[in-house]
C-alpha cells in the first residue's frame, strides 16, 4: 500500500508529465481508495463527509466512513475535498464538431432538406476531438450528443423540425451508448424550418405521427414525409414511449407543444424553455423536465422576452424537473456547466439541486444510469476530485476515473500551455 | 470662405485634454471636432460613504475593513475612520468587498442589441471592407436590455465598437452605463473615440464569399496598407492648406481646402495620433504583422481583442505597450481561436509590463467579467502564477480605462476618480457573488434590494411575458 498525500496541483503536475512521458496515456487505476472526503454520491445516500469511495475492478465497490485498504491499493488522502460523480455536458455537438466555422469538421447538422428522424448523428462521434479531451479534463464524463437543427444557409438545404436521434456519448473513449432521444424543434427555429411559422411545425409533425403509426395510409399517399426507417424509429418513440428532446422557449409554444403530446401519447423533455417558469404548473402537472441554460436572462429573441436568471430557482421550486444544458451546441466551453449551475444557485437554487441538474438527473432522463450520475456501489467508477466547491469558478478537477480508471487531465491546450508559459517565463515569448 | 483647423494641435493624451479643456473652448464649434456631444451630466447625489469593506482599489492595493467616501460624484476620501458628511448615504460595507466599477473594452449592446433580430442589426457596415466612416455611436439603440443587465454585473463604463467584418470597421464610442433615451446621454464626456480594426478571417471571408478583395490574409494587410497609404495622402494635402493659410496674403486667399473626406478623417486622425485603433485578432503572427504595420504608417494600437493566442507572445505585447484584451475560456469557433487556452489572461499577466483584460464581446459575457477573472486566476494558480485578488481586479478595472485613455478619471479607487464603484456581496471573483450597489458618478444606478428602483428598458415594459403565469 501506498500513500500519496493529495491533492497537490504541482505533484500531480509531476505525475502526470511523468506518465506523459512514460507513454502510459490513462493510468488503469487497479484499487485506489480515495480517503477523507466529502462524497455528493447523488444517490438516496446524499452527501458524506469524512467518507472514503473505494474503487476495485473499475467499479465502485465500498462507500462509508471507515473503509480499510485493501492489499495494493493506492490511498488517497482528499483532505476534506469534495468528490462528485463525472458531469454531464449537456445536449450539444461533442465529438461531431471540431472547429465551428469549418463545416468540412461538423458532422452534427443534415442537410438533406428532409425529415429524418433515424438520423444519429452520434455515429460519426470521434473520441479524438480535442474538446472531447478539453472536456474530460474538466471533470465531464459523459454528454448528449444531438443533431443539430439548422435552416439552410447560402442555399443549401436545411434540416427538419425533426433533426434526429440524441445519444449519450461517453467521455473515456469508448462507442457512445446508442440513442436515447427523439430531437423535435418547435419556435422560431421550428419556423424557419416549416414554411415560415411555427404553427406549421405541429401540421408536419402530426403528418408524420400518422405516418408512423399508418404506414399504409402513408404510402398512399405521394407526399409522405418519412422514409420506412424514418417511420420505423418514431413509432418506436410512440410505442416505447421513450423521450423527445422539444425545443421550445416561449411560454405558449411550451403549453402547446405538451398539449400536443398529450394529445399523441409522446414523452417530452423541453429543451431550451427560457419562459418555462411561466409554466411551471403545467410542467409539473404533466410531468415535463426542462433541459435549460440558466444564463438565459435576455429577450434574445420574441421567444424569449420573459427570460430570467430566476429561472431554474422557480422552475425547481415548482416542482418540475431540471437539468442544464448550455444553449450554444458547441462543444469547446462545455466545461462552463458546472459554473452556469453555480450561477443559478447565486439566483435562488439550491445548491444539491444544481449539482444533480449536471449528474443525477440528465443521467436518469437520458438512460444513463447503469453508468452515470451517481456515486453506487456497483457501478462503474465514473467520478471526479475537485479542488474545492466543484459549481465555483476558481475550483478545478484534481482527479478524475472514468469506467474506473484514472485520467489524464493534460490536453493540447496543457501543451500549448507549457510550450509557452517556458517562453514567458523565459522573456522569450516574441 | 470656412477656415478648417483640423490638425491643430490636439495631441496628447484624454488627461492633458481634460486638464486644458478651456484652451479648447474655441476649437469647440469646429465641425471637426465632436459634433454629437455627451450629454451627460451626473444628476447631484448625497455623498456617499461606504464603511468598512475589503477595498480592491484597482492600482494593486487590498484594503481590508476600509472607508471610502464619494462626494459630488468623486471619490473624496479612502482610509479608516473617514467621518461622514451631513446628509451622507452611509452604507455598511462589513463583509463586503468594493470595487472599481468595472469597465469592458469590446461590446456590442446597442449596435447588436436584444432581441437580435434584423431589424436591430446595426453592428457591421459590411458593405465595403474599409469603412473608417462610420461611427458605432450612431447605430447604438439606448433600449438594449442588455445594458441594465450589464449593470446588475458591475459594469459602469463600456466600449462599443462595431463588428469585425471589415478590415477598418469604423470608430467606437466610449459610454457610461446609464439610463438614456439618447446615447449623447450616456456618452462618456471627454473620452476619446477609437478605431476597430479587424484581422484575419472574419474580412477575408465576408469579402471572399462575394469574390471581392479581401479573400485572403494577404489580401487583408494589401487593404489596411491601402487605406493609410490615402490618409497620409489626405493628411498631406490638408497639411499643405494649412501651411497656407498660416503663412497669411494671397497664398491663403487663393488656397483652397482639400475635400473632406469622412473615411479618411478618421484615418488620417489616427495618423496623428488622436485615435487609437482597437484591434480585432486572434493569432500572434498577425499581431506581430499589426505591430510592423503601426510602425509602417505611424498609428497606435490600443489593445489587441480576443487575442486568443497573446499568450504565445506576451512578452513582444508587454514591450511594445500593447494590451490584450481576452475572454478566459473561448476557443475553437474557428480556426484563428484554436489555440486559445485558459491560461491566456494569467500569462499575459506575468510578463513584465503585461497589460491584461478581460472583454466580453458578449451580452452574456459583459454581465459576469470578474467570474471569468476568478476561471482565469484558478487555471493560473494551476499553472504556478499566484494571482491575488488585488492584483487580478486591474484586469477588468484600471487595465481596460488604460486601453481607453480614461485612466485618468476611472477605473480605479483614488482621490478625484469619479465615483465609479461596485459593491459585492461576496469575494468578486467567486461564482456566488453578486452586485449588492453599483454608483456612477456617486449615483446609485443599481441597487439589488430594490429591484422597483432598477433601470429597465423601455422595451420590456408592458410586456406579458414577463409577469406572471399566461
Amino acid at each position: 500500500m501506498n500513500t500519496l498525500s493529495f491533492p497537490m496541483p504541482r505533484r500531480l503536475a509531476l505525475l502526470m508529465a511523468a506518465m506523459a512521458l512514460l507513454g502510459a496515456g490513462p493510468a488503469t487505476a487497479a484499487t485506489v481508495l480515495l480517503r477523507n472526503g466529502v462524497i455528493h454520491t447523488e444517490s438516496a445516500r446524499g452527501t458524506l463527509t469524512n467518507a472514503s469511495v473505494l474503487i476495485a475492478g473499475g467499479k465502485v465497490t465500498a462507500i462509508g466512513p471507515s473503509i480499510a485498504a485493501p492489499a495494493g491499493a493506492t490511498v488517497i488522502d482528499l483532505h476534506g475535498r469534495p468528490v462528485t460523480p463525472a458531469l454531464f455536458g449537456g445536449v450539444g455537438s461533442l465529438g461531431v464538431l471540431e472547429v465551428t466555422e469549418e463545416s468540412s469538421t461538423i458532422d452534427s447538422v443534415l442537410k438533406l432538406g428532409q425529415m429524418r428522424p433515424e438520423f444519429e448523428a452520434a455515429l460519426a462521434f470521434n473520441p479524438d476531438s480535442v474538446p472531447v479531451a478539453v472536456s474530460r479534463a474538466e471533470g465531464i464524463g459523459f454528454a448528449v450528443v444531438a443533431p443539430a437543427a439548422e435552416a439552410g444557409r447560402r442555399g443549401a438545404p436545411g434540416s427538419s423540425v425533426v433533426p434526429g436521434l440524441a445519444s449519450v456519448v461517453r467521455l473515456d473513449g469508448r462507442a457512445p451508448r446508442g440513442p436515447v432521444a427523439l430531437s423535435f424543434v418547435l419556435g422560431s427555429d421550428g419556423a424557419a424550418l416549416a414554411g415560415q411559422s411555427r404553427a406549421a411545425a405541429y401540421m408536419l409533425l402530426s403528418q408524420a405521427l400518422e405516418e408512423a403509426r399508418n404506414p399504409a395510409a402513408a404510402t398512399s399517399n405521394d407526399a409522405h414525409l418519412l422514409t420506412p426507417a424514418g417511420r420505423r424509429v418514431l413509432k418506436s418513440f410512440v410505442v416505447e414511449q421513450k423521450p423527445i428532446l422539444v425545443a421550445a422557449d416561449r411560454a405558449a409554444d411550451i403549453r402547446t407543444a405538451v398539449e400536443f403530446a398529450q394529445r399523441e401519447k409522446l414523452k417530452i423533455i423541453i429543451q431550451g424553455g427560457a419562459e418555462a417558469w411561466r409554466v411551471a404548473a403545467l410542467l409539473r402537472k404533466a410531468d415535463v423536465a426542462v433541459v435549460l441554460d440558466p444564463l438565459d436572462d435576455l429577450p434574445a429573441t420574441f421567444d424569449s422576452i420573459g427570460a430570467t436568471l430566476d429561472n431554474a430557482a422557480r422552475l425547481h421550486a415548482a416542482g418540475v424537473t431540471i437539468a442544464f444544458s448550455l444553449r450554444d451546441p458547441d462543444p469547446h466551453n462545455i466545461r462552463k456547466l458546472r459554473n452556469v449551475a453555480g450561477i443559478a444557485v447565486a439566483h435562488g437554487l439550491p445548491w444539491d439541486a444544481a449539482l444533480s441538474a449536471i449528474t443525477s438527473v440528465p443521467a436518469r432522463l437520458f438512460r444513463a444510469t447503469s453508468e452515470y450520475g451517481s456515486i453506487e456501489v456497483g457501478k462503474p467508477a465514473n467520478l471526479v476530485v475537485w479542488s474545492g466547491d466543484p459549481l465555483e469558478v476558481t475550483s478545478l478537477a484534481d482527479a478524475a476515473w472514468l469506467d474506473g480508471e484514472r485520467q489524464t487531465l493534460r490536453s493540447r491546450q496543457t501543451e500549448l500551455r507549457d510550450r509557452y508559459l517556458a517562453k514567458v517565463k523565459a522573456g522569450t515569448a516574441r | 470662405m470656412t477656415r478648417f483647423l483640423p490638425w491643430a494641435a490636439r495631441r496628447g493624451s484624454f488627461l492633458v485634454l481634460a486638464a486644458l479643456l478651456g484652451a479648447f473652448a474655441a476649437e469647440a464649434s469646429s465641425p471637426w471636432d465632436d459634433p454629437y456631444p455627451s450629454t451627460y451630466r451626473a444628476p447631484p447625489a448625497a455623498p456617499v460613504l461606504i464603511r468598512g469593506a475589503t477595498v480592491l482599489t484597482g492600482t494593486g492595493a487590498r484594503l481590508e475593513s476600509t472607508d471610502v467616501l464619494i462626494v459630488d460624484g468623486r471619490i473624496a476620501a479612502v482610509g479608516s475612520a473617514v467621518e461622514a458628511p451631513a446628509g451622507a448615504r452611509i452604507v455598511d460595507g462589513h463583509g463586503r468587498w468594493l470595487t472599481p466599477g468595472l469597465i469592458d473594452v469590446h461590446s456590442h449592446l446597442g449596435v447588436y442589441p436584444s432581441p437580435g433580430i434584423p431589424g436591430n442589426s446595426d453592428g457591421n457596415e459590411a458593405t465595403a471592407p474599409v469603412t473608417a466612416n462610420v461611427w458605432a455611436e450612431h447605430s447604438v439603440w439606448p433600449v438594449d436590455p442588455g445594458f441594465s443587465t450589464a449593470l446588475a454585473g458591475g459594469i459602469t463604463t463600456l466600449e462599443i465598437l462595431p463588428g469585425s467584418a471589415n478590415l477598418i470597421g469604423g470608430r467606437s464610442v466610449i459610454l457610461k452605463n446609464v439610463p438614456s433615451v439618447t446615447y449623447q446621454g450616456m456618452k462618456f464626456p471627454g473620452a476619446p473615440q477609437h478605431l476597430k480594426m479587424a484581422c484575419g478571417e472574419n474580412p477575408k471571408r465576408v469579402y471572399g464569399e462575394r469574390n471581392s478583395a479581401p479573400s485572403t490574409r494577404m489580401g487583408n494587410v494589401a487593404g489596411y496598407r491601402a487605406a493609410w497609404i490615402e490618409a497620409e495622402e489626405y493628411l498631406r494635402d490638408w497639411k499643405d492648406y494649412d501651411a497656407k493659410i498660416k503663412a497669411g496674403g494671397k497664398a491663403a486667399d487663393e488656397a483652397k481646402p482639400p475635400k473632406r473626406d469622412l473615411k479618411l478623417d478618421t484615418l488620417a486622425k489616427a495618423l496623428k495620433g488622436e485615435i487609437p485603433i482597437q484591434m480585432h485578432c486572434y493569432r500572434a503572427d498577425e499581431m506581430a504583422i499589426m505591430l510592423d504595420m503601426s510602425k509602417e504608417f505611424g498609428f497606435h494600437i490600443a489593445a489587441f481583442h480576443h487575442a486568443t493566442e497573446a499568450y504565445k507572445i506576451a512578452n513582444l505585447l508587454a514591450e511594445r505597450g500593447v494590451c490584450a484584451a481576452m475572454w478566459a475560456d473561448w476557443w475553437g469557433f474557428k480556426m484563428e481561436s484554436n489555440d486559445g487556452i485558459e491560461e491566456n489572461l494569467a500569462i499575459v499577466d506575468a510578463a513584465p509590463n503585461g497589460c491584461a483584460i478581460v472583454h466580453s464581446d458578449s451580452e452574456e459575457g459583459i454581465q459576469r467579467l470578474n467570474q471569468e477573472a476568478g476561471k482565469a486566476i484558478a487555471k493560473g494558480r494551476a499553472a504556478g502564477l499566484d494571482i491575488p485578488p488585488e492584483r487580478a481586479i486591474r484586469w477588468l478595472t484600471a487595465n481596460p480605462a488604460r486601453a481607453l485613455g480614461i485612466l485618468g478619471q476611472t477605473g480605479t479607487i483614488e482621490n478625484g476618480k469619479m465615483g465609479d464603484v461596485v459593491l459585492w456581496n461576496h469575494d468578486p471573483f467567486s461564482v456566488y457573488a453578486l452586485a449588492d450597489e453599483v454608483y456612477i458618478d456617486g449615483v446609485l444606478a443599481f441597487d439589488r434590494a430594490h429591484p422597483p428602483a432598477q433601470p429597465r428598458s423601455d422595451f420590456m415594459l408592458g410586456q406579458p411575458a414577463t409577469a406572471g403565469a399566461p
